[in-house]
C-alpha cells in the first residue's frame, strides 16, 4: 500500500510523516514518532488511555487515523509540561498519589485538561462523568478525583 | 521432639496420619526426616511446603529453629497475588 | 549475617510521611517505558494464532503457505518449544499453555505464532497458516465440569486426596480439607442454623496494561527480555527452562507495568517471543490484544459453593462447614484449597470444616488475583454470617464481634494466631460515623470482613552511597503501586538521611540476586526488611571509616540520626561526621561504601479487613449504585499512608466491579463472548462515590517496623459487603456474584412468586 503524507502539528511543532491508510494516530504517534505516553489499552477505544486533543477535542487516538491528523493540532501527554514546570494537573496528581501503576495517567491527565479546559470549576459529578471514558483499575479514582478538584482550584487562582 | 500437624492434602503423603512425632532441630532437618520416612512427602518439598510455628507462617527459612513444645503445622505453599 | 528481624518499637522520622514517589514525574510526563514502549533495532512484530474451540485435537498444522508470504520472518508451533520440563508437571502445564501441543483446552489456546516485518504482515501470516482440529465436547460450568457425564478434559487426572485412590479419571483433580472439632456435634448445640448455596462468575484482573514483551536471543545462547511482569526473576526461572537457556544468560529487564493484580505472575507469552526470535535470529517484539488479555491470560475462578453455620440464641457460632468449587481452567491448581483455608479464618470456631474440590473446565488457565480465592469464600460466608445474625436478632458487627478470631485463636487452617486485627477493624467499623450515615428508600447497608495471609520470600537489594553522600538502592521487587517511594523512605529512616537523597530502583536479572516475584502483598514487607538489612550493614561500614578517619576504635563509634558520633569520655572533642562527610572520603578509607542484603523475608502478619456500603436498587430495573464506601483495615505499620489508603481504595474497587457487574460470559459453542472493555465493564469514575479509609495499625512481630502486607486483604470484604447490602436494600438474599440488574430483578421477581 502506498503511504499517505502527512502533515500536522504536534504540540506546537510541525511534524510530517507518511503512514498507511488503515494506521491509526496512535500508532503513529508510538511506531513512527516515538510519542510512547500515549498506551493501548484496548484499541477499541474503551479504556481512554491513548487520549490526546486533536482541535480541542478529546479524542482516543485508536479511534483516528493517522491520514486524519493532516493540518490539524494535536496535544499530547509529552507536550503537557512547559519544560520543568509541570503543569498543575500533573503536580497535584503527584501530590494526591492520583496513580499507582500509572499506565492510565497520560489518558486521566489528557481528558482531566481537555475537561477543565470546557470546565474550570466542575462539581465532583461533573469530574466523574468528564473522566468516565478513562478506565483506571487501581486507584479505585478516589485520588484522580481530588488531584483533578484541588488542580481546579489552583488554576482558578493563577 | 516435635509434633507435626499436618494440614490439608499433606497428610495423604503421610499414609493418611495428620500428627506426626519427629525429633528435630530445625525446618531443614524436620524435611529430611519426613523426607526420609515418608518418600511421598519428597517431591511436595520440592514443589514448597509451608511451616507454621506457634502461628507464623515461615515459607522458606528452612534454618529456623523449632523451639521445644513449639506448635507446628505444615501446610500448602500458597499463590499470592 | 545477623539481622533480626523482630519489632522493636520506635519513633519514626520519614516512615509514616508522604512524600512523592521517585518515579512520579516520569509517569505524569509519558517518559516512563511501559512492556510496549521499549524497541530493538531489526525488531519484528510476533502474533499468535489462538484455537476458536473451547476443546479440540490438534490433528494437523501446516504453516508452509505463511513461511512462503514475503516479510515472515519464523513460524512456530509447539514443536519448536520442546518438553524440556523433566517431569516437572507445573512447568509442563505452563509450557502447554503457552502453545498447546496435543489439544486445544479453550477458546483462545496459543496453537501457533509467527514473526514477521510488520504487524500487517503478521496478521496475513496468521489468516494462511492451516489448523486441522477435531473438535471435542467442552465444559465450563464448574457444576457441571464435576458431574460423571461431563466431557473428560484430561484422562491422565485422576482425584488426589480421597481416601481410596479412584479408578476413573476426573475433572476433579485435587480435593482438600481443613479444619477442627467436630462439626456434627457442633450443629446438634445450635439453635439456628443457616445453610446456603453461592455462586460466582470468572473476573479478570482488568489491569490496563495488556501483556507485552521484546525478546532477543543470541546465537550465542545469552538473550535478553525485557517484560511487563511482577516477576522478572521468575520468569527468567521459567523462560530459560522452558528455552533450555542458562539463567544467568537470560537478563530480564521489568519495564514499569501497568497493573497485575496477580495476572503477570506468570509466562504466557514471553516464551512463545523467545521461541520466535530464536528462530528468526532477531529481536521480537510481542504485545497481546485486549481480546488476547481476556482469552487468553490467566482470570480468577468461577466458584459454587455450599455453606452451613449455627449458633446458640446468645450469639455464640457453635460449628461452621462450607463445600467450595473452584475452576482451575484446564490445569490443575489449589484454587479451592485456598478458599477451604481462607473461608472461615475470621472468626474463632471451635467446630469448623472446609472441603475444596479443584475443578479443570475449557476455560484459561485461572492465575492469582490479589487474595487469589478468598474474595468468593468470604461472598459465601460473610453472606450467610450476616443471615444468621439476623435470624438471632442480633446486630451484624454485634454477632461477628462476639465470634472474632483474636491472639490465641486456632485458625480455622490450622495455626494458632499472634496478635491481629479483625477485632480492631470489627470495633472500629462499630464506632464509625459511617455506620450512622441516614439510608434514604431502596438504600440498603452491609459490612463483611476479610482475611489475607501475606508472604514474604526471597528478597535482595543493594544499598550504594555515592561520594556526595547520595544514596542508590536496587531492589528486586518489581514496584506496583509505589514501593520505590516507600522503600526509599526505609532507606531514609534507617540511615538518618531524608528521603531527597535516596533514589530507588528495580534492578534487572544480571544485576542483583534472585527475588521472588511482587505478590501475595509481599513487596513492601520484605523489600523494607531487606533494605533495613543493608542500610544496617551499611552504616556498619560507614561506622569503621569514621573510625579509621578518628583514628578510635570502631567499637567506640555509634550511628545517629545520620551521623556518626564518637562514644566515650576520652573522644568528647570530636564532633559528629555525616554521612556525607565519611562518604566524601570513601575513596582514602577503603573505597566504595554499600551494603548488600540476601535474606528471606519470612514471618509476614496475617491481615484483617472490615468494609462498610450503602447500596442503592432501582426497583425497576435492578440497577444499583454505591452510596457511600469505607475500608477498615489493619496495615501493621503504613510506610506511605497514601500509597496504602490507594490500595485499600483499588482493592475496594475492583471487589465494587465483581460483585455488582464483572463477569466471563461463555456461549453455548465454549467461546467467550465479552473479551473487550465494552462488554466486561469494570467501574468507571462516575460508578464510584469517594471510597473512606481507615488504616489501623497493629505492629506485625516479625518486621522491625511492624509492617504487614497490604495490598491484597481490600478485596476480600467487597463481594460480600455488597451483597449482604443489596440484600438489605431489597429483601432477598443475593446468592449469585456478580448482582447484574438481570440476577437481581430475576432474585425479586423470584420472591414474589415465593
Amino acid at each position: 500500500m502506498a503511504g499517505v503524507a502527512v502533515s500536522t502539528t504536534i504540540n506546537g511543532d510541525l511534524v510530517e510523516y507518511l503512514c498507511q491508510p488503515d494506521e491509526t494516530l496512535l500508532e503513529v504517534l508510538r511506531d513512527r514518532l516515538g510519542l510512547t505516553g500515549a498506551k493501548e489499552g484496548c484499541g477499541t477505544g474503551d479504556c481512554g488511555a491513548c487520549s490526546v486533543i486533536v482541535d480541542n477535542r478529546l479524542v482516543c487516538s485508536c479511534l483516528v487515523l493517522g491520514a486524519e491528523a493532516e493540518g490539524r493540532q494535536i496535544e499530547t501527554i509529552e507536550g503537557m509540561a512547559h519544560g520543568d514546570q509541570l503543569h498543575p494537573l500533573q503536580q497535584k496528581f503527584l501530590e494526591h498519589a492520583a496513580l499507582q501503576c500509572g499506565v492510565c495517567t497520560p489518558g486521566f491527565l489528557i481528558a482531566a485538561k481537555d475537561l477543565l479546559a470546557k470546565n474550570p470549576s466542575p462539581t465532583e459529578e461533573e469530574i466523574r462523568f468528564g473522566l468516565a471514558g478513562n478506565l483506571c483499575r487501581c486507584t479505585g479514582y478516589d485520588k484522580i478525583v481530588r488531584a483533578v478538584q484541588d488542580a481546579a482550584n489552583v488554576m482558578k487562582g493563577a | 521432639m516435635a509434633q507435626v500437624t499436618l494440614w490439608g492434602s499433606l497428610s495423604a503423603a503421610a499414609g493418611g496420619r495428620d500428627k506426626l512425632d519427629i525429633e528435630a532441630k530445625d525446618i531443614r532437618e524436620l524435611f529430611r526426616k519426613l523426607a526420609e520416612q515418608y518418600p511421598a512427602f519428597e517431591p511436595l518439598i520440592d514443589r514448597g511446603i509451608a511451616v507454621a510455628i506457634d502461628g507464623t507462617i515461615y515459607r522458606d527459612t528452612w534454618s529456623k529453629e523449632l523451639p521445644p513444645g513449639a506448635e507446628i503445622f505444615l501446610l500448602p505453599r500458597l499463590a499470592g497475588g | 549475617m545477623n539481622f533480626d528481624p523482630r519489632f522493636s518499637g520506635r519513633n519514626f522520622t520519614s516512615v509514616g510521611t508522604r512524600p512523592i514517589r521517585p518515579d512520579g514525574v516520569d509517569k505524569v510526563t509519558g517518559r516512563a517505558r511501559y512492556g510496549a514502549d521499549f524497541n530493538m533495532a531489526g525488531q519484528l512484530v510476533g502474533r499468535i494464532l489462538r484455537s476458536p474451540h473451547a476443546h479440540a485435537v490438534i490433528r494437523k498444522i501446516d504453516t508452509s503457505k505463511a513461511e512462503k508470504l514475503a516479510g515472515v520472518k519464523a513460524v512456530i508451533t509447539a514443536a519448536d518449544l520442546p518438553d524440556l520440563t523433566d517431569g516437572d508437571t507445573a512447568m509442563y502445564d505452563i509450557l502447554d499453555n503457552s502453545m498447546a501441543r496435543k489439544k486445544a483446552l479453550y477458546d483462545g489456546h496459543a496453537v501457533a505464532a509467527v514473526a514477521a516485518i510488520d504487524a500487517r504482515t503478521a496478521r496475513q501470516a496468521l489468516k494462511l497458516i492451516e489448523v486441522e482440529y477435531e473438535v471435542l465436547p467442552h465444559v465450563t460450568d464448574v457444576d457441571e465440569a464435576m458431574k460423571h457425564s461431563a466431557p473428560l478434559i484430561n484422562d491422565a487426572i485422576f482425584t488426589e486426596g480421597l481416601e481410596e485412590k479412584p479408578v476413573k479419571p476426573s475433572n476433579v483433580c485435587k480435593r482438600t480439607q481443613y479444619g477442627h472439632g467436630d462439626v456434627h456435634q457442633g450443629f446438634a448445640e445450635a439453635d439456628m442454623i443457616v445453610e446456603r448455596s453461592f455462586k460466582t462468575e470468572q473476573t479478570h484482573q482488568g489491569y490496563i496494561e495488556p501483556h507485552a514483551c521484546v525478546a532477543s536471543v543470541n546465537a550465542d545462547g545469552t538473550a535478553d527480555l525485557w517484560v511487563c511482569t511482577q516477576g522478572h526473576f521468575v520468569y527468567r526461572q521459567h523462560c530459560a527452562q522452558l528455552l533450555g537457556l542458562e539463567v544467568s544468560k537470560l537478563r530480564v529487564t521489568s519495564s514499569e507495568i501497568g497493573g497485575g493484580f496477580g495476572g503477570k505472575t506468570h509466562v504466557w507469552a514471553e516464551p512463545v517471543a523467545l521461541a520466535l526470535s530464536r528462530k528468526a535470529g532477531r529481536p521480537v517484539k510481542l504485545v497481546m490484544t485486549r481480546e488476547e488479555v481476556f482469552r487468553a491470560s490467566g482470570p480468577t475462578s468461577a466458584t459454587s459453593i455450599d455453606v452451613k453455620i449455627g449458633a446458640k440464641k446468645d450469639g455464640t457460632i457453635t460449628a461452621a462447614e462450607a463445600t467450595l468449587r473452584y475452576t482451575c481452567g484446564p490445569y490443575a491448581g489449589m484454587w479451592a484449597e485456598i478458599g477451604a483455608m481462607t473461608a472461615f479464618a475470621c472468626y474463632r470456631l471451635e467446630n469448623v470444616k472446609t472441603v475444596g474440590y479443584e475443578v479443570l473446565v475449557n476455560r484459561p488457565k485461572t492465575a492469582a488475583y490479589r487474595a487469589p480465592s478468598a474474595p468468593m469464600a468470604a461472598f459465601a460466608v460473610e453472606s450467610a454470617v450476616d443471615e444468621l445474625a439476623k435470624e438471632i436478632g442480633m446486630d451484624p458487627v454485634e454477632f461477628r464481634i462476639k465470634n472474632a478470631a483474636q491472639e490465641g485463636t486456632r485458625a480455622s487452617y490450622g495455626p494458632v494466631y499472634g496478635p491481629i486485627g479483625i477485632g480492631p477493624t470489627l470495633e472500629a467499623v462499630k464506632n464509625h460515623p459511617h455506620m450512622k450515615a441516614p439510608l434514604k428508600a431502596n438504600q440498603g447497608r452491609g459490612m463483611a470482613c476479610g482475611f489475607w495471609f501475606n508472604f514474604g520470600g526471597q528478597t535482595c537489594t543493594d544499598l550504594n552511597i555515592g561520594m556526595d553522600g547520595s544514596v542508590s538502592l536496587a531492589v528486586g521487587t518489581v514496584d506496583v503501586g509505589g514501593s520505590r517511594a516507600s522503600l526509599s523512605l526505609v532507606a531514609a529512616e534507617e540511615l538518618g538521611i531524608a528521603y531527597e537523597h535516596v533514589k530507588a530502583v528495580v534492578a534487572d536479572t544480571s544485576s542483583l540476586g534472585y527475588n521472588d516475584m511482587t505478590d501475595g502483598s509481599r513487596g513492601t514487607f520484605s523489600s523494607s526488611m531487606a533494605t533495613i538489612s543493608a542500610a544496617r550493614n551499611a552504616i556498619k561500614v560507614l561506622r569503621e571509616r569514621a573510625a579509621q578517619m578518628w583514628d578510635i576504635p570502631v567499637d567506640d563509634v555509634a550511628w545517629e540520626k545520620g551521623h556518626a558520633v564518637a562514644k566515650g569520655a576520652t573522644h568528647g572533642n570530636l564532633a559528629p561526621l555525616s554521612l556525607k562527610e565519611i562518604a566524601a572520603q570513601s575513596g582514602k578509607t577503603g573505597g566504595p561504601i554499600a551494603g548488600h542484603s540476601e535474606l528471606v523475608a519470612d514471618g509476614a502478619g496475617v491481615s484483617f479487613a472490615t468494609h462498610i456500603c450503602d447500596i442503592e436498587v432501582d426497583p425497576e430495573t435492578g440497577a444499583t449504585r454505591v452510596i457511600r464506601y469505607t475500608v477498615v483495615q489493619d496495615a501493621g505499620k503504613a510506610v506511605h499512608p497514601t500509597y496504602v489508603e490507594g490500595q485499600y481504595q483499588g482493592g475496594a474497587a475492583q471487589g465494587i466491579g465483581w460483585a455488582l457487574n464483572e463477569e466471563y460470559i461463555y456461549g453455548k459453542d465454549g467461546r467467550l463472548q465479552n473479551p473487550g472493555f465494552l462488554d466486561y465493564r469494570i467501574p468507571v469514575c462516575s460508578d464510584l462515590p469517594m471510597i473512606d479509609t481507615q488504616i489501623l495499625e497493629i505492629p506485625n512481630p516479625n518486621h522491625p517496623y511492624g509492617v504487614r502486607g497490604v495490598g491484597e486483604t481490600s478485596i476480600v470484604p467487597p463481594l460480600a459487603a455488597i451483597a449482604n447490602a443489596v440484600s438489605n436494600a431489597v429483601g432477598v438474599r443475593m446468592t449469585h456474584i456478580p448482582m447484574s440488574p438481570p440476577r437481581i430483578l430475576a432474585a425479586l421477581e423470584a420472591e414474589r412468586e415465593g
